[in-house]
């Protein structure tokens, strides 16, 4: 994989670009505690990048790097080809990257099409003055924007939520009502934390769909966590495995599946 | 509103109706679909554009006139457009049943060898390819929402506007084609082909001509009075003729405007949206909704309570007789007037049904309770009688004479014989031309002198002039001892309960009558959750001794009742078993339009009739069943068979009093 400068073409005859973003020997630690220890890797242009690992390999540690919510003591995080400075959340947002959580971070009082709306946030210019009085620019922007939040309603089919209080909605729909906030950003960058998590074969078979399809239709980058290993070899185009914080493994899901480290890692190893 | 009409008179196809259309009424809606949630709408001149760009396109794709051109999916504008640009051709449109497998769709399309298929999305896309290899007159396939396709190989895959824009792009090429081809067609050429579902064998294309469709539709649109501004949705399967007539026929007679839902989960909130003023729906949508309110209803308010149960007496006391124009006293009519402020008018809008001025319900007997409870608020349902060979239409009910146990009057230009066996017999102008390919079904249906035969089993009540139906004629038996048996009268009595989803009857040529039941899991599990019963799957649920109590006791009832009926009082059900799976189209066991069919449901569960008559307690069992996906699995379980109460039959005289 390492000749690969310009991208490389996946085995279903996508287009993959060159580098998104980049880790460089990122180490992170919570007091003593190392959570990931001299990790690189990249993301590239219209992947689906996953990164698994048993529980407390610093998976989501990792996505809380890449997201810029955490800051690594050492090592740097390249976007676009250049080191990314420390960025308060709103910034990354700015910088097209969303995501979505691991235990559902919507705002449960709310519409699903409200919550669609906020994802929209980044994307609204007028000021408060304007959007009080409901005049002009405010109105417009207002119009654009639902447009965008309808179609990605459309796309993810909960036109029969689209008014019901999230709170309502049992797991499958909340995590895919939080995917559509995500996507309503328009992101270059998707990140997903275990977005399969707690739910049955039919709710992940469709969701691995809207994955494929969002980034078949957007051609937006994708990073995600993820336990289901059937899922991830089947979704993604390269797989960073992790144990204890380190990197044992990269490269396409058949390469991995193959890498003794990894192997090891997840079926255990016998002391003889 | 008959100068509505000028103008269509001489018109002998539906393209012909369609140029009128978008002439006359040319700023009139015609279509409105709800998307990214906003109704879109398109003119009767727009949609005209749109649908002679298809047609355009078509004519560049290499459609040759007589083709079949296939249409599967939900009701979308497009799709009907794509019927009508077929038509334009001299094509014959298709429509076949979304939900149908792939195996189905290979049958229906290469029996009629479709050329082209038109499809909404991604699902029927891959349906179609799978079973291509078995089409060999196949060629192209058109779809119209083009997410997750990028991938396809698209040299027989083409997307629906692409085919719109290379048809405007030859425009100056194409279009005297398309105009000689559309002033060929006349009232004989062939308009649409319905596959029926047939509740025996494999499904027959029905040819309908022009001249069936637009008679038909002009028939039924001047009995009520249907004009410009009426509104339809149309949620029903297109595969379907009442869809076919409703949306297309009489809306293009008429130039009123066809609403399609956002998708099929949305229907119930776009019915509200809508408000439509003609509205179709079979037996069972009804049961559904009123179903939801009762259940609603018991989780509002005391306050509310009272007063929906206060008013909704009075409703059906008065209820019925004002809307049928009878006099009614003033006081009973003043708080007629007040329960429709508080109760009627708002419960009327939260079910879409506030402007409805003309409803229908057809394919099966409605519950009486269900019929009226519509029919007190105000809602102006009736029942029409009919069938996909006679272009929907064989009796209807008219304003004012409207009962529950009657399907009306024959339909204008309608004439009706019933032959000695009880067998109903009708010719008309909607009468279908031809079975496709079929001639010996043809003639097995349909005589020399044009008379069709229904399969149904009637009589006219005496003094009304009402046509009654009893059941199928073919289902139609005789039990040991001579009487009649007719499965249908009975199993409708029992789904009239809203915790009976569905029940089967056997007992032709037996001593006594043994049913399944199919509980309603709406129904049923609202009251265990109301009841602290807990259960965690249908099968369970389905087999809870307080379950079968409730069920026991409502058999009890209806045997009462059938008891009281001097020529089927031996259809009383003996013993009966409640199924441990809903019967299921997938499985085989219902039509795709959701009638049971007898014959397969005896073979499948021919353990279970044999446990019902030889008097075991109890039957395990397994079943095999089908996923949406075609996979297959079992089922097995262990069901207790209840006894019921047999009410004994009093002397003939006293039931004819």
């Amino acid at each position: 994989m390492k000749d690969m400068q310009d991208g490389y073409i996946t085995a279903d005859g996508r287009k993959i670009g060159g580098v998104v973003m980049e880790m460089k020997n990122i180490t992170l630690r919570f007091g003593g505690v190392v959570a990931i220890k001299d990790i690189s890797f990249d993301i590239r242009e219209g992947e689906i990048r996953a990164i698994i690992g048993p529980n407390g390999a610093g998976k989501s540690s990792m996505l809380n790097v890449i997201s810029g919510f955490y800051v690594p003591q050492e090592g740097e995080v390249w976007f676009h080809g250049e080191p990314r400075p420390q960025m308060r959340p709103y910034e990354v947002a700015q910088q097209g990257i969303a995501r979505t959580f691991q235990n559902i971070a919507l705002f449960e009082g709310m519409s699903v099409l409200d919550n669609v709306m906020t994802g929209r946030l980044g994307h609204m210019k007028a000021g408060l003055f304007s959007q009080a009085l409901w005049k002009g620019k405010a109105e417009a922007e207002e119009v654009a924007n639902r447009e965008v939040a309808e179609k990605i309603i459309d796309f993810l089919e909960i036109q029969h939520i689209r008014k019901t209080p999230v709170a309502r909605l049992p797991y499958g729909l909340k995590k895919r009502v939080e995917l559509a906030r995500a996507l309503a950003a328009e992101p270059k960058l998707l990140l997903l934390d275990e977005p399969m998590a707690g739910m049955n074969v039919e709710e992940k078979e469709d969701m691995s769909r809207f994955i494929l399809d969002v980034n078949d239709e957007f051609g937006t980058t994708i990073a995600l966590i993820e336990h289901d290993m059937g899922v991830v070899m089947d979704l993604s185009d390269r797989v960073v495995v992790m144990d204890y914080g380190k990197k044992i493994g990269d490269g396409t899901p058949d390469e991995v599946r193959n890498n003794q480290q990894v192997i090891d890692a997840y079926l255990g190893v016998s002391n003889d | 509103m008959a100068q509505m009409q000028s103008g269509a008179e001489g018109k002998l196809s539906l393209p012909a109706l369609l140029q009128r259309n978008a002439t006359q009424f040319a700023n009139s809606p015609a279509y409105r679909e709800k998307e990214f949630g906003i109704w879109q709408c398109w003119s009767w001149a727009e949609a005209e554009k749109e649908i002679e760009a298809l047609a355009l396109g078509f004519i560049n794709l290499g459609v040759n006139k007589g083709d079949f051109i296939a249409v599967i999916g939900r009701n979308r504008p497009y799709l009907y457009w794509a019927m009508v640009a077929a038509q334009s051709v001299g094509a014959i449109p298709v429509p076949l049943y979304q939900d149908a497998n792939a195996e189905e769709m290979a049958y229906v399309l290469s029996h009629c060898g479709a050329r082209f298929v038109i499809v909404t999305d991604q699902e029927q896309v891959d349906k179609v390819i799978e079973v291509q290899d078995q089409l060999h007159q196949f060629e192209h396939l058109i779809y119209l929402d083009p997410r997750g396709l990028r991938k396809y190989d698209h040299s027989q895959l083409h997307q629906y506007s692409h085919v719109q824009d290379q048809g405007r792009a030859a425009y100056d090429e194409y279009i005297p084609e398309l105009k000689s081809r559309r002033g060929e067609l006349n009232y004989d050429s062939t308009c649409v082909m319905l596959y029926t579902s047939g509740t025996t064998g494999k499904p027959k294309g029905v040819v309908l001509s022009n001249r069936n469709v637009i008679e038909s539709a002009k028939n039924a649109s001047e009995f009520d009075k249907l004009g410009l501004d009426d509104e339809v949705l149309a949620y029903l399967p297109m595969a379907w003729v009442g869809d076919f007539i409703f949306s297309i026929g009489q809306a293009y007679w008429t130039g009123f405007c066809v609403n399609c839902p956002e998708s099929a989960e949305t229907m119930m909130t776009d019915l509200r949206e809508i408000g439509p003023s003609y509205y179709f729906a079979p037996p069972r949508v009804f049961e559904t909704q009123l179903t939801n309110v009762m259940i609603r209803m018991e989780d509002a308010g005391r306050l509310k309570q009272r007063m929906f149960h206060h008013f909704m007496a009075h409703a059906k006391k008065v209820g019925p007789a004002i809307l049928d124009g009878k006099p009614v006293g003033f006081l009973d009519r003043m708080k007629y007037a007040l329960g429709d402020v508080l109760v009627y008018g708002p419960l009327k809008d939260t079910l879409g049904f506030g402007n409805v001025r003309v409803g229908y319900t057809a394919g099966e007997a409605i519950g009486p309770e269900i019929f009226e409870f519509y029919r007190s608020l105000g809602i102006n349902l009736k029942q029409l009688y009919g069938q996909t060979e006679a272009t929907v239409f064989i009796t209807v009910q008219p304003d004012g004479e409207v009962r529950a146990d009657t399907v009306g009057v024959p339909a204008p230009d309608v004439e009706i014989k019933i032959a000695d066996n009880g067998e109903i017999f009708y010719r008309s102008p909607g009468t279908f031309v031809e079975y496709y390919k079929n001639p010996e079904s043809t003639a097995d249906t349909k005589d020399a002198e044009g008379w069709v035969a229904t399969g149904d089993a009637g009589f006219f009540e005496e003094n009304s002039g009402h046509l009654r139906i009893i059941d199928r004629a073919k289902d139609v038996g005789k039990m040991a001892d001579g009487s009649m048996f007719a499965p249908k009268f009975v199993e409708n009595k029992l789904k009239f309960y809203p915790d009976i989803l569905e029940a089967v009857l056997f007992g032709n040529g037996q001593d006594r009558c043994v049913a399944f039941i199919n509980i309603d899991l709406t129904a049923v599990g609202n009251w265990a959750e109301r009841n602290n019963i807990a259960y965690a799957s249908y099968q369970e649920l389905a087999g809870h001794p307080k379950v079968l109590q409730s069920i026991s006791e409502h058999v009890s009832a209806v045997n009462k009742s059938v008891a009281e009926d001097s020529m089927l009082s031996g259809c009383q059900v003996h013993r009966f078993v409640v199924l441990h799976k809903e019967l299921d189209a997938d499985d085989g066991e219902m039509t795709r339009t959701r009638k049971v069919r007898r014959r397969i449901v005896e073979e499948k569960f021919a353990d279970i009739i044999g446990a019902l008559y030889d008097g075991s307690p109890q039957i395990s069992t397994t079943t095999e069943v089908t996923y949406e996906d075609g996979r297959k699995g079992a089922i097995s379980a262990t069901l207790d068979i209840g006894d019921a109460e047999v009410t004994p039959v009093m002397a003939q005289k006293v039931a004819a009093e």
